[in-house]
C-alpha cells in the first residue's frame, strides 16, 4: 500500500483532509478508478460497485495502510465517508 | 514474508498507470511479477478480462479454466487468482459456484459445470465446512468421525472428478485457533485439533491420479494461525482466513496449476561471493571465506549451502555464475573443509568476468533448458536487476540483507513446485551432470559414428503402465522443444491412453555407457486398420543428435506393419519453442501431404521403409 501510516505525519488533520490525503488512495486502488472523488457525504450508493464486498475490500485496505483493527459494529454504525472518516482519525489517535 | 511476497520485487509508483497501458498478455505477465497486494492483483484481473473481451492478443499466455468449489465467501479471491496466474503466464478463468455449495455442487446430478472444459476443480473447504463433531476423550467417536469426514472429501472429489473429467485441487485443513485443552489438546483424541490433525493426515494418504494437494494447513502454520484466522472477516462476511493472505495463497494455487503445465523450474544458477560463501575468495582467499560451523555468518551460508544441497537430491539441477577466474573459483569447491556443495554437484560451472545474463544463457545452452526453467540467486541487487531486465524468463528472486534468510526467501517463491516425485526426480541431477562428461568426450573423438558407437547404447521401448504414468505426464506437461504436436495430457488422459485398445503407446528409455538416461521419449499412436496417426512424438532433448529418433522410428513402423498397417501420418505443429523438430519427419523419410501455419501433415509408406543400420541395440517388450 502507497500510504503507511507514518507517511500522513504527526499532523492532525480534520476529516475533510483526511478523505483527501488518506481516503482517496485509498478507495481509487479498491475500485480500481484514479479519477474517483469522494467527500465526506459520500455514501455506497454514490459509488458503482460498492457492495457488501467492496465494503470489506476498503475496511482490510484501510486496515493495512493505517495500522488499525475495526469491530463489526463499527463499520455498519457507518453512515458515510464522513463517519468513517472520524472513526479512522480516533483510532489513529489512539494507536 | 509471505504475506508480502517478498521475494519479489516491489512495484513502482505508476503501476496503476502501466497496468492501464498494457495491451497485451507479455505486458501484463511482466507486471504480475511484483509484489502485488489484491487491489494491484484486482486490477491486473480488470486489464486482463478487458483485454480479452476487446479481441487484443493475449500471447503468449497460456488459457487455463478452473472451478472453484467452497463452504466460505470466494469472491474476493477470484480476482487474486486471475491476477496472480499472470505471474506464470496463465490467462485464468475461474467458475464460482455460490457460498457454502459444496455438497449442492459435487453431489447434483444437473452438473453445475456441464460444458465448462475444466482443467481443474479447487476444493476449498475449511474446518468449517466439514462434518467434523469434536468428542473429546472418546477414541472410538474420534475415529469414526475422521472416517466420515474421510468419505464426504473423496465422495465430493470423485464425483466432481466424475461429472467434469477435471484434476482436484483439494486444500487440506488449516487448524483452529482456539483449543480450549491448551498443550493437551493434540494429544486428547477426538478435540477439534486432534481431529484436523488426523483428518490432513488421511488426506495426504488420498493417492489418486486426479487429486492433487494445496498444503494450506502449511501456508497458515507458516504465517500463524493467528494470523491466518480472522473472526471478525467471518463473522462480516464468510472470509475463510484474512484478507491479507490472499495474495500468497494465489500464488500457491497458481503454482500447482504452472506445475501441472510443466512451469515448475529446474535448475538453479547461484552467483558464489556473498551467496553462496561469504566473503570474496578472490580477495580473501580460502581461509578468509566465511563458510561452516562457528561463525553466524558462515554458519548462514552453510544453511542455504545444505537448503541447496536437498533442492539437488530431489532432482533440481544446479549451476554456477560467478564473476571470477575461473581456478579461484573452483578452489573452495575442492579445498574447503566445510563447503556442503562440491563439484561434482555442479552441472555447468561459468565463472568469468562477462555479464551474468550472457552467462546465463550459455549455462541455458549447455543444458538444455529453457530461461524458463532457470532461478538466479544473487546477493548483488545490480545483478539481479540486470539478470531481470535483460531475461525476463529467468526467476530472480530478491534477497533480504540478513543472508541467514536466504535460504527461507528460495524456498517461500515456491519455484520448484511438484505435484509428483518419481524415482528419475532422485536421479536426474546426476544424469545432466553426465551430459556435461559427454560433451567433453565428443569435443576428444571427432568422428560421430565412433563416438555413438561407443556409447554403447540401449533402448529399451514398452508400451505405457502404471509405473512410468508419474514420468510419462511429466515429459508430456515439461517438453516444449523436441515435441511434434506439445499436446498436453494429465495423468488420468494417459491412463486412457494406455487402457484404449485403439491407441499404440510407447515409453522409451536410454541407458548407454555413462549411465542410465531413464525415459527419454513418449510416443501415442492412434491405430486406423491401415493407417497409423502419430499423436505425440516428444523426446528429451538430453539425447539428440544420438540417431535415437530413428530408433523410435524403426520401433513404431514394425508394430505398425505387425498389425496390417500400411501407412504412417506424422504431423508438426509449430510453436516458439520446437523450430528444433521442424524437418523431423522430413529427415526420416515421410512425405509432405498437406501445409499450413497451423500444423503441416506428413507420411511413410511402411512398404517402402528400409530399417537403418543404427548405433543403438533395441529391446521391445511385448
Amino acid at each position: 500500500m502507497k500510504l503507511p501510516n507514518q507517511a500522513l505525519g504527526q499532523t492532525t488533520l480534520n476529516a475533510a483532509q483526511f478523505i483527501i490525503q488518506g481516503l482517496t488512495p485509498i478507495f481509487r486502488d479498491v475500485f480500481d478508478d484514479d479519477e474517483l472523488v469522494i467527500s465526506e457525504v459520500t455514501t455506497a450508493p454514490d459509488v458503482e460497485g460498492w457492495d457488501s464486498l467492496a465494503n470489506i475490500r476498503i475496511m482490510v485496505s484501510i486496515e493495512k495502510a493505517f495500522g488499525v483493527r475495526f469491530a463489526a459494529a463499527e463499520i455498519s454504525r457507518l453512515k458515510d465517508v464522513g463517519t468513517l472518516a472520524e472513526l479512522v482519525l480516533r483510532k489513529r489517535a489512539n494507536v | 514474508m509471505h504475506e508480502h511476497l517478498s521475494w519479489l520485487p516491489k512495484a513502482s509508483a505508476d503501476f496503476s498507470r502501466s497496468v492501464s497501458l498494457a495491451t497485451t498478455g507479455a505486458e501484463l505477465q511482466e507486471l504480475a511479477k511484483f509484489s502485488l497486494d489484491e487491489n494491484q492483483l484486482g486490477k491486473l484481473a480488470n486489464r486482463l478480462s478487458y483485454l480479452r473481451s476487446n479481441g487484443f492478443s493475449l500471447a503468449p499466455l497460456v488459457l487455463v479454466n478452473i472451478g472453484l468449489v467452497s463452504n466460505a465467501t470466494t469472491k474476493l479471491l477470484t480476482p487474486a487468482l486471475v491476477g496472480t496466474a499472470l505471474r506464470y503466464g496463465i490467462s485464468l478463468t475461474v467458475e464460482q459456484t455460490e457460498y457454502n455449495q459444496v455438497a449442492q455442487t459435487a453431489f447434483s446430478t444437473e452438473a453445475v459445470f456441464a460444458g465448462k472444459d475444466l482443467s481443474a476443480i479447487l476444493l476449498a473447504i475449511d474446518y468449517r465446512g466439514l462434518p467434523l463433531t469434536p468428542a473429546p476423550g472418546n477414541r472410538v467417536a474420534a475415529d469414526q468421525n475422521i472416517q466420515d469426514c474421510f468419505s464426504y472429501v473423496r465422495s465430493a472429489i470423485e464425483s466432481l472428478h466424475t461429472n467434469t473429467g477435471a484434476q482436484i485441487i483439494l486444500q487440506n485443513i488449516a487448524p483452529p485457533v482456539e483449543t480450549p485443552y491448551g498443550s493437551f489438546e493434540g494429544r486428547l483424541p477426538g478435540t477439534l485439533s486432534w481431529l484436523v490433525a488426523h483428518l490432513n493426515r488421511e488426506l495426504d494418504c488420498l493417492l489418486s491420479d486426479h487429486t492433487l494437494i494445496l498444503d494450506v494447513a502449511g501456508l497458515a502454520s507458516n504465517v500463524g494461525l493467528t494470523n491466518w484466522h480472522d473472526p471478525t472477516l467471518l463473522n462480516i462476511g464468510k472470509l475463510p482466513f484474512s484478507q491479507r493472505y490472499t495474495p500468497i495463497y494465489a500464488d500457491y494455487v497458481c503454482r500447482i496449476l504452472a506445475s501441472k503445465l510443466g512451469k515448475s523450474r529446474r535448475c538453479l544458477i547461484m552467483d558464489l561471493d556473498n551467496t553462496l560463501w561469504g566473503g570474496v575468495i578472490g580477495d580473501d582467499g580460502l581461509n578468509g571465506i566465511l563458510i561452516g560451523n562457528g561463525d553466524p555468518t558462515a554458519e548462514a551460508h552453510l544453511h542455504l549451502q545444505r537448503t541447496i544441497l536437498e533442492l539437488h537430491d530431489r532432482g533440481i539441477v544446479l549451476a554456477v555464475s560467478s564473476k571470477n577466474e575461473d581456478a579461484t573459483a573452483r578452489i573452495p569447491f575442492l579445498e574447503h573443509p566445510d563447503m556442503l556443495l562440491r563439484e561434482h554437484h555442479i552441472a555447468a560451472f561459468q565463472a568469468n568476468w562477462s555479464d551474468k545474463a550472457s552467462n546465463i544463457r550459455a549455462i541455458a545452452e549447455m543444458l538444455s533448458l529453457g530461461l524458463e526453467s532457470m532461478v538466479f540467486l544473487d546477493d548483488n541487487p545490480a545483478e539481479r536487476l540486470q539478470v531481470r531486465k535483460e531475461l525476463p524468463g529467468v526467476a530472480v528472486p530478491e534477497l533480504p540483507e540478513d543472508p541467514a534468510l536466504y535460504a527461507r526467501t528460495l524456498i517461500a517463491a515456491g519455484y520448484f513446485e511438484a505435484i509428483a516425485f518419481s524415482e528419475e526426480d532422485q536421479m536426474r541431477a546426476s544424469f545432466y551432470q553426465g551430459n556435461v562428461k559427454r560433451i567433453q568426450v565428443l569435443n576428444q573423438s571427432s568422428d560421430m559414428a565412433t563416438y555413438l558407437k561407443s556409447l554403447e547404447m540401449e533402448m529399451i521401448s514398452t508400451p505405457f503402465d502404471a509405473n512410468g504414468r508419474a514420468r510419462i505426464v511429466q515429459l508430456i506437461s515439461k517438453s516444449n522443444q523436441f515435441n511434434l504436436t506439445t499436446k498436453r495430457y494429465d495423468e488420468v488422459d494417459v491412463k486412457n491412453f494406455q487402457e484404449d485398445g485403439n491407441y499404440f503407446t510407447r515409453q522409451i528409455r536410454l541407458t548407454d555407457a555413462l549411465g542410465d538416461n531413464g525415459m527419454i521419449s513418449v510416443i501415442i499412436c492412434r491405430k486406423n486398420a491401415a493407417i497409423w496417426e502419430i499423436d505425440t512424438w516428444l523426446m528429451s532433448c538430453r539425447v539428440l543428435g544420438r540417431r535415437v529418433e530413428e530408433a523410435v522410428l524403426m520401433d513404431i513402423v514394425s508394430n505398425a506393419k505387425k498389425s496390417g498397417a500400411i501407412k504412417l501420418i506424422g504431423t508438426y505443429c509449430p510453436t516458439a519453442k520446437n523450430v528444433i523438430v521442424k524437418n523431423h519427419y522430413e529427415k526420416l523419410g515421410f512425405e509432405s501431404l498437406s501445409c499450413d501455419h497451423q500444423s503441416e501433415t506428413w507420411a511413410l509408406d511402411l512398404t517402402q521403409y528400409h530399417p537403418p543400420e543404427l548405433p543403438i541395440s533395441l529391446k521391445y517388450a511385448i
